[in-house]
């Protein structure tokens, strides 16, 4: 008599189910919460008081009205246009800050060269939630407190991930393209706009997408810096939900759906370049 | 100069050679007019103005300004402070209340453990071959993604009175009454879990990414000598992701102890849940003691260089170096 189990191929079944019972877990605990609150954005407020729970379905699929009201109500219009905004220019600064420090790193020699890689490497260990309270001092005397500036500033000079990013690319691309342009008369600004810049297309990528993700997400920065209720972004603008709408979850829900859907979307369109991206940004 | 020697000290001290050290950049040679010399010469300098000034500027004056603060009263707003030693730092190793956000990080901490094993636990089932494995892959990443705004309320509404959670735990007849965010071990215990939620899939991801760049012919060579699933892992696996791991390791610290946003919309830091940077921003900018919050900034900042230098000293990777 052989139990399930005890012989090899047994076995192997067994560990193969386990396998699998163990994901289905994992995606269960991970998509459930998420579902829930789905669930309740599409409930009406005579609903959410019935006292059905939080597990039941709502009676219309497709009672929109919850995001209606946190999309007009909970200012949401304008917290993505202040996200765009400080989206649009934070990424740019970024890259072009980064690309142009990784050139000038790796193409040059220089006098202090060392001293000024150590600064940036040294950088890297301070993380930027400690030093806010002094950081917050200098931008404010720069009087960009309470401007959509803050943010943009502190995003693009505080990110020495992406100047490593872009100096491993920098490093791959032959010298000798450099030098050839060289011989043709070019200086060394047509060098990296021309030549440089365009082939460190996988660096950008890669640098947008993780920086891109990182400054819609950030909650931190715009709470410190941007108290004003118009320059409320994604991530305020929703925290704001708690006040008004306080028990009112479907409303709350609604809101969260709304922010996360676009990161959703990104996701399933972009997944190997994020993957990709936050694996060279955390190792890299 | 010698553009060779700083070449070589550039790519050690990078710690990653890419290219050989041998070719000097080509500024370094030439025998130019000396107007064209001084213009190559400027050249660097003016590529990282920028990055060098929003460097400066935006954090080394911050962390000069804030350990000069840290030895004041200063509010953060009068034209006055004074100078008062280390009786900031006293305070805020003697004062319990201002002590206990270390306890605080203690469960992030555990949570981070929990986390670890649990997406190295993924990372080698998913690099074995299995149905449906970009879904999955894909399920356990996405909560890293997810904006932290929103996973606060979405985990709010998870451990409300008959939330999600009371609401499964009915299903399986289990009725409780109990308010999971109010007692301080409830509560911390539960902000725990989300981060482990959260942030499982970064690190599931690095774990995935290290597995897969092992080579295949390991694993067939192994298998040929007879070696079941549990000698790859320890003796294939294990030491092919140490960079990664000990990487993990130290976001996880510096996680635990700079944990922020989940905390501070779900409890506001009340019922204990108070983190280190919950407690110096209120300090901060809701107290006005900027010199005591400085203190804190400064002694977390410690801390994480303490931890980042003893890993460097265990685990003496180049490939983490550039963190």
């Amino acid at each position: 008599m052989t139990l399930p189990g005890t012989t090899p191929a047994g076995r192997r079944r067994a560990a193969r189910s386990l396998t699998y019972l163990s994901l289905a877990v994992a995606s269960v605990v991970v998509l459930l919460p998420l579902a829930v609150v789905l669930l309740t954005s599409l409930k009406s407020s005579k609903e959410m008081a019935d006292g059905s729970g939080a597990l039941a379905l709502p009676d219309d699929f497709l009672n929109f009205h919850n995001y209606v009201t946190a999309f007009r109500d909970g200012g949401m219009p304008a917290a993505f246009g202040n996200t765009a905004f400080i989206l649009l220019f934070s990424v740019t600064g970024t890259v072009i800050i980064g690309s142009m420090a990784a050139y000038a790193i790796d193409r040059f020699t220089f006098r202090f060269k060392k001293l000024v890689v150590a600064l940036f490497l040294i950088a890297t260990l301070v993380p930027g939630v400690t030093t806010q309270v002094a950081t917050f001092q200098i931008v404010d005397r720069f009087g960009l407190f309470d401007t959509r500036w803050a943010p943009i500033v502190l995003y693009m000079g505080t990110d020495i991930v992406s100047i490593y990013i872009f100096l491993q690319f920098v490093r791959s691309i032959p010298v000798s393209l450099d030098e050839a342009a060289r011989l043709d008369g070019a200086n060394a600004f047509t060098i990296y706009w021309k030549i440089i810049l365009p082939l460190l297309r996988p660096a950008v990528a890669t640098v947008v997408i993780v920086k891109g993700i990182t400054v819609y997400n950030d909650f931190y920065l715009p709470f410190l810096y941007m108290p004003s209720e118009d320059l409320g972004v994604i991530s305020t603008s929703l925290f704001r939900f708690k006040g008004p709408f306080g028990a009112h979850w479907e409303t709350i829900s609604a809101g969260a759906v709304l922010v996360i859907l676009p990161t959703l979307i990104v996701f399933l369109f972009l997944q190997r370049f994020i993957y990709n991206g936050f694996t060279r940004g955390a190792t890299k | 100069m010698n553009g060779d020697d700083t070449g070589t000290v550039m790519t050690d001290a990078l710690g990653t050679a890419a290219r050989p050290a041998t070719a000097p950049p080509p500024a370094a040679r030439g025998r130019a007019p000396r107007g064209v010399r001084l213009w190559r010469g400027l050249t660097p300098w003016l590529f990282l103005a920028a990055p060098l000034a929003l460097l400066i500027t935006f954090t080394y004056a911050p962390v000069a300004n804030m350990i000069a603060y840290s030895f004041t009263d200063w509010d953060g707003v009068s034209p006055d402070l004074h100078y008062t030693g280390a009786e900031n730092y006293v305070e805020l190793f003697t004062r319990p209340e201002l002590f206990q956000v270390f306890f605080v990080s203690g469960y992030y901490l555990a949570a981070s453990v929990v986390q670890i094993a649990v997406a190295l636990y993924f990372a080698t089932i998913l690099s074995f071959d299995v149905r449906f494995r970009n879904f999955f892959k894909g399920v356990l990443f996405f909560p890293y993604l997810v904006n932290g705004v929103a996973i606060g309320f979405v985990f709010l509404y998870f451990f409300q009175d008959g939330g999600t959670l009371d609401s499964v735990l009915g299903l399986f007849g289990h009725h409780s009454d109990r308010a999971w965010l109010g007692t301080s071990v409830s509560a911390n215990t539960s902000l725990a879990g989300v981060s482990v939620w959260r942030y499982t899939g970064l690190n599931f991801v690095l774990f995935l990414g290290a597995i897969q760049s092992i080579p295949g012919e390991l694993y067939e060579a192994s298998e040929l000598d007879g070696a079941h699933r549990w000698h790859q892992f320890r003796y294939i696996v294990l030491p092919g992701i140490k960079p990664v791991l000990s990487l993990s390791v130290i976001l996880s610290v510096s996680g635990s102890l700079s944990a922020f946003d989940v905390p501070f919309i779900m409890t506001g830091g009340a019922t204990g849940t108070e983190t280190f940077v919950i407690q110096t921003v209120k300090l901060a900018f809701q107290f006005n003691k900027t010199g005591l919050a400085s203190a804190a900034a400064v002694v977390l900042l410690l801390i994480i260089l303490a931890v980042t230098w003893v890993q460097r000293r265990l685990v003496p990777d180049d490939k983490v170096d550039l963190v």
